[in-house]
């Protein structure tokens, strides 16, 4: 069972998971965890390798839908609605919770295709003009705009590893989620990149709910206000940040924090 | 007869010194307060077998150039070649007859004159073989022995088997290049003497087609020479009509094999995909001659075409498009399933459905390994021979009509060479004008086509 912090205030949950267990083939990887993730908020993921904090992202935009062993049992709702009901419309949800990967994945098209691309799909836009607007507001909010106003026709994959981040984080922002999951989103880029990503993820903290997977304690420090600690499939610990790295309650909790383990 | 003998023997001689320097190396190693050896003893043989073997080998090519001529020479100096002729062909016949009949190859001659000259020859014959085998087997011992003597514990000789065994290794991959040089030239040098008769202006931009194998050779008429009809009938073919079949289906297979299909059903229908490239050109070209040629011309009879062909373009191209789907498909495929799978997971994360992402970012993404696929099969199309010859026909017409019979370079490369112009007339030197121009523009396609999928497969390194 989940030990949850006495001062976490219970917020409106935009997803909210319930008894979630998830398997690959026979071999169980994530095991009865519930949870609720807030907007306004960024809620890390904090856990050692393999305990499942990938696994638990993907089953919250249906990603694991790709992955032919996978399943899920119990339910996960965004607004209320189960996103695992039959009729639930998958392009839909992906659209309203976007994701972020751990390696940069532009598309190999021009940057500005790049934006364009989730907005096209989904016929965000009417014109071209209205286009070329969500474009230059997605970068904008991406804080990638003045580096790359000038070359929008140039390749994404052209870009430095963190503007590529930064691209992608645009991309996402472009079809107007609700929801954005990152997974590790930083572990490939330096310091100063890192940086960067950091401090855009604060600017977007007040419009959506940013769940994020990271191995960097200090970084779950500084951009969440919630955590999440997790072991072995099972979902250990959730509090507010502080609470978490200051006054940890499970043993197992502790010795992660303090670098004794895993 | 003589060569393979030689060849046995030293192969003999390789195996005793094998034998006898494993057998030396074996001794140091077993020998009281025996010194590290520098490489086994099998090293050692090979060496040895190495150093009787290659010498010999080259004696024996020299040896089946020199020898005849020892013969004739020997011949020549004999009493019987007294009655011969002069020279001139009666001369060359007879001691053609004499040396097959002395070398056991035909039992008797048909010139009595030829009758008297074989026992000089097979004296002669008899002769040189002692002297081969005799050279043969003083060279094995000779180089043998050298090598056997240099045998010594610290003796490396595993690093100078692996030179040899590097050297035969380059010299195997050189055959295929020098080949590929030598016919070049060879089609150059022809090329260069069809062009002494034949302008290459009117070649390369003459529209009529026609040549005569029987006009006088010395004065081509040079407006029968045009190759555009040819040209145009290779590209119409190979690479638009066969391309209009091929890069459609072959595209979508792929993208079905790769995204689709469960990989149960992707491992049997790949390989039978496949097996569809193995099939004997030859085949596909009954296929095209009588199958869908006439099919194809019932079919334009029954919508008024009266005087539709039973050769045609169109049929040429659509078996030859088939026969290209697997190259394509294959190609396609490979490019598909190297594209990151990290590309695919961000389209799809961005609620992209699966053939969104297909269309709009993996196609697009392995373009380049796909468009090179893509050149690979022209290449291949338009080098295809047996297809057009039993389908497309052999009028040489400009024209943009799939329903006619249209002929290729290579169909006409088949019909001049086979002709019954003289070797030396320019209708059947065009030929190799002809096939160097088909050579020069596979080669260009499979180079250019080469670099750009390299260039993609390194963009996702
Ligand atoms: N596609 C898959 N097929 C089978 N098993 C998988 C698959 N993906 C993950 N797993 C297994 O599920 C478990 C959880 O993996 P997951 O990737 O979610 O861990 P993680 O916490 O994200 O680890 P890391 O910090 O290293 O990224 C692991 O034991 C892993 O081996
Ligand atoms: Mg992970």
């Amino acid at each position: 069972m989940t030990v949850i912090h006495p001062n976490l205030k219970q917020l409106d949950a935009k997803m909210s998971a319930k008894d979630v267990s998830v398997f690959y083939s026979e071999k169980q990887a994530i095991d009865n965890v519930s949870i609720d993730v807030p907007t306004g908020h960024v809620t890390a993921f904090i856990g050692p390798s393999g305990c499942g904090k990938s696994t638990f992202l993907r089953v919250l935009n249906r990603m694991n839908d790709t992955i032919p062993t996978a399943r899920v049992e119990g339910t996960i709702e965004l607004d209320g609605e189960d996103i695992y009901r039959s009729g639930m419309d998958v392009v839909q949800l992906r659209a309203r919770v976007g994701m972020v990967f751990q390696k940069p994945n532009p598309f190999p098209k021009s940057i500005y295709d790049n934006i364009a691309y989730g907005p096209k799909i989904h016929g965000l836009a009417e014109s071209k003009e209205e286009l070329d607007e969500v474009v230059e507001r997605s970068l904008t909010r991406a804080g990638l705009w003045d580096e790359v106003k000038d070359r929008l026709l140039d390749s994404g994959t052209a870009l430095s590893g963190g503007q590529q981040q930064r691209l992608c984080i645009a991309r996402a922002i472009a079809v107007d989620p609700e929801v954005i999951l990152m997974d590790e989103p930083c572990s490939a880029l330096d310091p100063i990149a890192t940086a960067k990503i950091e401090e855009l993820i604060a600017e977007l903290t007040d419009r959506y709910a940013i769940v994020i997977v990271t191995h960097s304690m200090q970084q779950a420090a500084r951009v969440s206000q919630r955590t999440a600690f997790f072991h072995l499939g099972k979902m250990v610990e959730y509090g507010q940040t502080k609470d978490i790295f200051t006054n940890p309650i499970e043993e197992r909790t502790k010795d992660y924090i303090t670098g004794r383990y895993g | 007869m003589t060569p393979i003998t030689l060849l046995l023997i030293a192969l003999g001689l390789a195996l005793a010194g094998w034998l006898a320097a494993r057998a030396r190396a074996w001794s140091f190693q077993t020998a009281p307060e025996a010194p590290r050896l520098a490489a086994r003893p099998n090293y050692h043989g090979w060496y040895v077998a190495l150093w009787i073997i290659f010498p010999v080998l080259a004696f024996i090519l020299l040896w089946s150039f020199i020898e005849p001529q020892l013969v004739m020479q020997a011949v020549l100096a004999s009493p019987a070649a007294n009655g011969l002729p002069e020279f001139g062909f009666e001369r060359d016949s007879i001691l053609a007859e004499a040396r097959a009949v002395a070398a056991g190859q035909s039992d008797a001659v048909f010139n009595p004159a030829a009758q008297a000259m074989v026992d000089p020859f097979r004296e002669a014959i008899q002769k040189n073989q002692w002297i081969g085998i005799a050279i043969t087997i003083a060279i094995a011992l000779v180089a043998g022995s050298l090598a056997f003597l240099r045998i010594k514990p610290d003796f490396t000789a595993r690093t100078r088997v692996e030179k040899a065994v590097m050297a035969i290794l380059l010299l195997a991959s050189l055959v295929a290049i020098l080949t590929t040089f030598g016919i070049f030239a060879s089609l150059v040098f022809e090329t260069i003497r069809f062009f002494g008769m034949v302008s290459p202006i009117d070649f390369l931009f003459g529209t009529f087609w026609a040549p005569d194998p029987m006009s006088n050779p010395t004065n081509p008429d040079g407006s029968r020479y045009g190759a555009i009809p040819l040209f145009w009938g290779t590209i119409y073919i190979g690479a638009i009509i066969a391309m209009i079949v091929a890069i459609p289906l072959g595209l979508m297979s792929a993208i079905y094999l790769t995204q689709y299909a469960d990989p149960r059903l992707r491992a049997w229908l790949k390989p039978a995909l496949e097996i569809l490239a193995g099939v004997p050109t030859v085949v596909y070209g009954y296929f095209a001659a009588l199958t869908v040629a006439p099919a194809i011309r019932d079919a334009a009879v029954s919508i008024g075409i009266s005087n539709a062909s039973s050769e045609s373009a169109l049929a040429a191209g659509l078996v030859m498009g088939v026969m290209i789907i697997p190259f394509v498909s294959s190609m396609a495929d490979d490019s598909i399933a190297a594209v990151p799978s990290a590309m695919r997971d961000g389209s799809l994360a961005l609620g992209a459905t699966k053939s969104e992402t297909i269309k709009r970012v993996l196609v697009p993404a392995a373009l380049p390994g796909i468009v090179g696929g893509v050149m690979l099969a022209i290449s291949r199309a338009i080098g295809e021979t047996m297809i057009v010859v039993m389908a497309a026909g052999a009028a040489a017409n400009l024209s943009a009509n799939p329903l006619e019979a249209m002929t290729t370079v290579t169909f006409q490369i088949v019909a001049m060479l086979t002709g019954e112009g003289s070797f030396d007339h320019p209708a059947t030197l065009s030929a190799f004008a002809l096939g160097l121009v088909l050579f020069l523009v596979t080669l260009a396609l499979n180079f250019v086509a080469l670099r750009v999928v390299k260039r993609f497969r390194e963009a996702y390194e």
